[in-house]
Parts: structure tokens; sequence; C-alpha cells
């Protein structure tokens, strides 16, 4: 598999306090990666540097290749890494399809295009596949500020994937959303994401979610990344147990299986 | 044809019946409409700023330094018309163009004063500067166009003619540009900057972008008020007040059309005449009551009534 992002003693510190510190990720071409770790462990830090809106203090990143680091989070967006907020970032007082059909037009129109109408009957239809793909055609024309949660969730990352990354990087796709909603909203974003194969990171609390969608976790823990494995040896792994998800607290399905089976 | 809508016809529409009656018009009134039409170009600049979440205390600056660059190049002994409010619109876009770099990284009030300290550097320069006139400023020569050199009433004529002219092209393609990519991006960089980097552009060059326009149209502006006026000092041009005047009348037009820029700045224009006339001693008074019941009753400005109309009739 072709190595697409490469980290190599990525430091990040703010005054005497170390947010980010030796890490070292490679990841490859159509993976599926779950970050983990509690708060202010460094996870919404590490996408930050990535994309570009954090300066490291030191370190390599390389994407395709080539050095990016010192580049501009419009520079990366464009070499193909694009990410979603934890907190929703749109144009809270546009409809969802205006939303899009600016996303859509800030990919497509460079130079002097910038100065054609940004409608189009292709490009009307584009959003609306693109609407329907993330399964929000029915609020198209709701403004955004009077959304649902989980559906400026979905509408935040769709708009991040307009430009069809490379690399997808979802900080928290499911926070603030109700139980029930998490898995058919992970749903509708893995299977939009998959038809186009894009390689996707998403920051994580729910372990539930990160044993359903993820091959390989990333657990991180006072800036470290203490673990980087796939995600049943991860899940299993003494620090991610002791650090992130908590000893007791939680038990993976494969015990769980494990146990049935015992129990039968 | 992609780019002619309603308002594109309605703009045609007031510029012929403009045409029409530039040839019956009382001189006093011609005189108000050419003031309108200087002030109301500002405005429309300040309309795309305003639509990007930017407001301007300081467009005077760019008002001013077209008027200047008519005046002096007027007494330099051009007297071309073409020639004076072309080099007014393009050394204000100049001069948008280098201050821009500074204040693009600016949003808000700091943005907005800003602007105002600028202005004021210019007022001051002018003022202390006696190769610039001073506070007595300098008179106009009396403009040809194109060869022709039109005497008596034919000079406002001719000059509301051109005047006239240039603003429609200009408002059209104002109208035309606020529908294109760019001309969305006034939404997009207000509404939320860092979703737009993430986009793949840079907010800050979508604004500076703007910020050259408003000083274009400014300078056009301030070139036309040379020219209509006759004379150009600092106050009258350059102080902060006029930046003033130029705010109030996009609060008064509101941003929803291009249009309206126009006729917010002739009911500034009429509303400042008929007070001043009428009550020497409270006409800043009646001035100020007139903005604020604006505020108060029509937010979005004279503008919303139309819209208030269109949905009357639907």
């Amino acid at each position: 598999m072709n190595v697409i992002l490469e980290v190599n003693d990525l430091q990040k510190t703010f005054g005497a306090v170390v947010a980010a510190k030796d890490i070292n990720v490679t990841i490859s071409e159509h993976e599926t990666i779950g970050v983990i770790g509690a708060n202010g462990a460094g996870k919404t830090t590490f996408v930050n540097m990535v994309t570009g809106y954090m300066k490291p203090t030191a370190g390599q990143i390389k994407f395709l290749g080539q050095d990016i680091l010192g580049l501009q989070p419009r520079d990366i967006t464009c070499r193909g890494i694009s990410r979603s907020f934890q907190v929703p970032q749109v144009f809270m007082s546009e409809t969802v399809f205006e939303n899009l059909l600016m996303a859509y037009a800030i990919f497509e129109d460079t130079g002097l295009d910038m100065l054609k109408p940004i409608m189009s009957e292709e490009r009307t239809a584009r959003v609306d596949d693109h609407l329907n793909r993330y399964q929000i055609a029915d609020y198209r024309n709701a403004i955004a500020s009077t959304l649902p949660q989980g559906v400026r969730k979905l509408l935040d990352i769709a708009m991040a994937a307009v430009r069809s990354p490379k690399l997808l990087m979802l900080d928290e796709p499911t926070s603030g959303i109700s139980v029930e909603e998490k898995f058919p909203l992970m749903d509708i974003i893995m299977d939009a994401l998959k038809q186009e194969n894009t390689t996707v990171l998403f920051i994580e609390h729910d372990m539930e979610i990160v044993e359903r969608y993820v091959a390989r976790v990333l657990a991180f823990y006072q800036g470290e990344v203490v673990c980087d494995a796939p995600t049943e040896e991860a899940m299993v792994d003494e620090k991610v147990r002791k650090f992130v998800i908590g000893e007791e607290y939680h038990r993976t399905r494969i015990e769980r299986v494990a146990e049935d089976s015992a129990d039968a | 044809m992609r780019y002619v809508d309603k308002t594109v016809i309605g703009l045609t529409i007031a510029f012929l019946v403009l045409l029409a009656l530039n040839f019956v018009l009382a001189e006093w009134m011609r005189f108000i409409g050419l003031q309108s039409l200087a002030r109301g170009a500002v405005a429309l600049g300040l309309l795309v700023l305003w639509r990007s979440g930017l407001v301007s205390f300081g467009h005077a600056l760019y008002f001013g330094f077209g008027a200047y660059t008519t005046v002096m190049l007027s007494l330099a002994g051009f007297t071309d018309a073409f020639v004076l409010v072309f080099a007014a619109t393009v050394m204000s876009g100049l001069l948008a163009f280098v201050l821009g770099f500074l204040l693009r990284r600016y949003r808000a009030i700091f943005f907005a004063l800003l602007n105002m300290a600028f202005s004021m550097i210019l007022y001051g320069v002018v003022v202390k500067s006696e190769a610039l006139g001073s506070t007595d400023g300098f008179g106009v020569h009396k403009p040809t166009f194109l060869g022709y050199a039109p005497e008596g009433e034919a000079v406002q004529t001719t000059l509301f003619l051109f005047a006239l002219v240039f603003t429609y092209i200009i408002t059209v393609a104002t109208h035309i540009y606020l529908h294109t990519t760019l001309g969305s991006m006034s939404m997009a960089v207000r509404e939320n900057e860092i979703r737009v980097e993430y986009l793949g552009y840079s907010a800050e060059k979508v604004i500076h972008l703007k910020y050259v326009f408003s000083g274009l149209v400014a300078g056009f502006g301030g070139g036309i008020m040379a020219l209509a006026v006759g004379h150009v000092d600092p106050d009258s041009m350059a102080n902060w007040t006029v930046s003033g005047e130029f705010v109030f009348i996009t609060i008064l037009s509101g941003t929803g059309s291009v249009a309206a820029t126009y006729i917010g700045a002739l009911v500034f224009e009429l509303i400042r005449t008929y007070a001043f006339e009428y009550a020497p001693h409270i006409w800043q008074f009646i001035l100020g009551g007139s903005l604020l019941a604006i505020i108060m009753f029509l937010p979005d400005g004279i503008w919303s009534l139309v819209k208030r109309v269109r949905k009357v009739e639907a």
C-alpha cells in the first residue's frame, strides 16, 4: 500500500506544556484510522498540525512524499488533506444548498473562473448529488443555524469532502450526537467516503464506534502516541486500557464474544 | 442571456430615464443628481465591503485621493474628463491595493478605525501642505470631453451624461460580479473565514480584492465630484465627516441591491439640501434624526421597502 502521510518526531509545546511529543505516524492509502485519547491528550493538536492550523515546534510532516510543514491550511487543503471540525464550521446564515454551492465553487473555480456566475445547472446537479450522498437533501433549503446538530455535522463533513480529498480528518464526528443517532450518522459518512476511496482518520471517544468502523487505532496520552495497532490489539493493550478507555469501565466486544461463547 | 435579470433591466430603464431627464432637468437638480451618482458610487464599494462583514469609517481617503488626483492633473493642464476620472479611479485603486496588504489583516472596529486613521493622514497632509492647496483647496478647470469643449450649461449636461454612462456600466458590472464565485465569497468570509481557508482559499485575499474594488469606485466618485463641484478642498472631500456620510448612505440604502446605493445617495442629498435650506440651525439634527428613524424602522435600509412591496404582491 502506498504511504500518503508520514509524520516524524513531531513536537509541540506551549510554554511548559507539552501538547505533542515524539509523534511518529505513517498512514497508507485507503486506511481507516481511529484516534482515541482523553481530553487534552493531543488528538486535535495532531490534526491541527497536519492541516497547517498550528505550526509544530519541531518535526517533519510529509504528504505524498512532499514536505508540507509550514504551509497554510488552504495550501494543504488544495494538496488533498481536508478536515471537519468538532464544532461544525459552516456558513450559518445560509442554506445547506448554498453552503455546499460555495464549497464546490471554491474548489472548482480558480483564477479568472472566479468571475463566472456561481450558479450553473451542472454545479447545481453536483451539489444535489452530494446532498443525496450525505442524506441531507431533505434539509436542502434550511438555514444552517436552524439544523439539528447531527445534520449540521453531516453538512460540515460533506463540505470537507467536496474536494474528494486523499486524506480526510474528522474531528469527533459524533460529538454532541445522541446515542441512537451515532451509528446511522457514521454509516452515512463511511458509506459516502468509501464510494470515493478516501483515506479517513477520525477522532472518537466512543469505543463502540471505534470498534465498528476502524481497522487501526492511534491512542494518545499526554501528547504521545502510546499505542498504534490494529483495533483488536489496541483494545486490549495495557496502556490503552490504563490511560484511555479505563481498566474496568469498558470491555471490548472481543472479550464479550469470548465470554458469550464460553457461557454457551 | 444569463447575465440579464430584473435588476439589470431596472438599472437600464433608470439609465434611459435619467438620460432623457438630463435635457429637461433644472441645473440645481442635475447638480444633486451628479452628487448622488458620485456618492452612490462610493457607497457601492462600501456595500461590497459591508456584505463581506466590514465597515470602513475612512473611505473619504479614496474619495479625496481621487478628487485630488483630478484637481492636480487639471492644474497640470489635463482637461479631458476621461483622463481625469480614469486617473482618479486608478490612483485610488492603487492606493487601496497598497494599504490593503495591511488592512486585510484587520476586522470589525479595527478595520473601520484603521481606515479612518489613514484617511485622516491624507487630510492632515493636505491641510498642512501649501502645494496641495491647504484648507482652501483648488478650483478645477473646465473639463473637455475627447476634444469637445462645452460652454455654459452644456458643461454640466455633458458631465452628467459622462457620469451617468460610466456609473451605469460600473453598477451593472458590480451587480453581475456579486453573483460570481468571487462576488459570492463576500458571504463566505463574513460567515466563516476558517471554513473558507479549509475549502482551499485565502479569506484575506478575498477581502483584499474587495477592498481594491471599493477603492476604485471611491476614486471614481471622487473624480466625478471634483468635476461636478469644480472645487476640491479637504473639508468637503477628505475629512472624516465625509467618510461618515458614506456610511450614512450605506445604512440608508441597505445592502440588498446595487441600485439602492444611488437611491440612498439621492435621499441623503435631498434631506441635506432641504434641511439646510429650511432649517439652517438644526439641519444636522434632522439628518441625524432621519438616520435614527431608518435604523429603527427600516434596519435593512430603503431597499427593504421594495422587498416588502414585492412580498405583498406575492
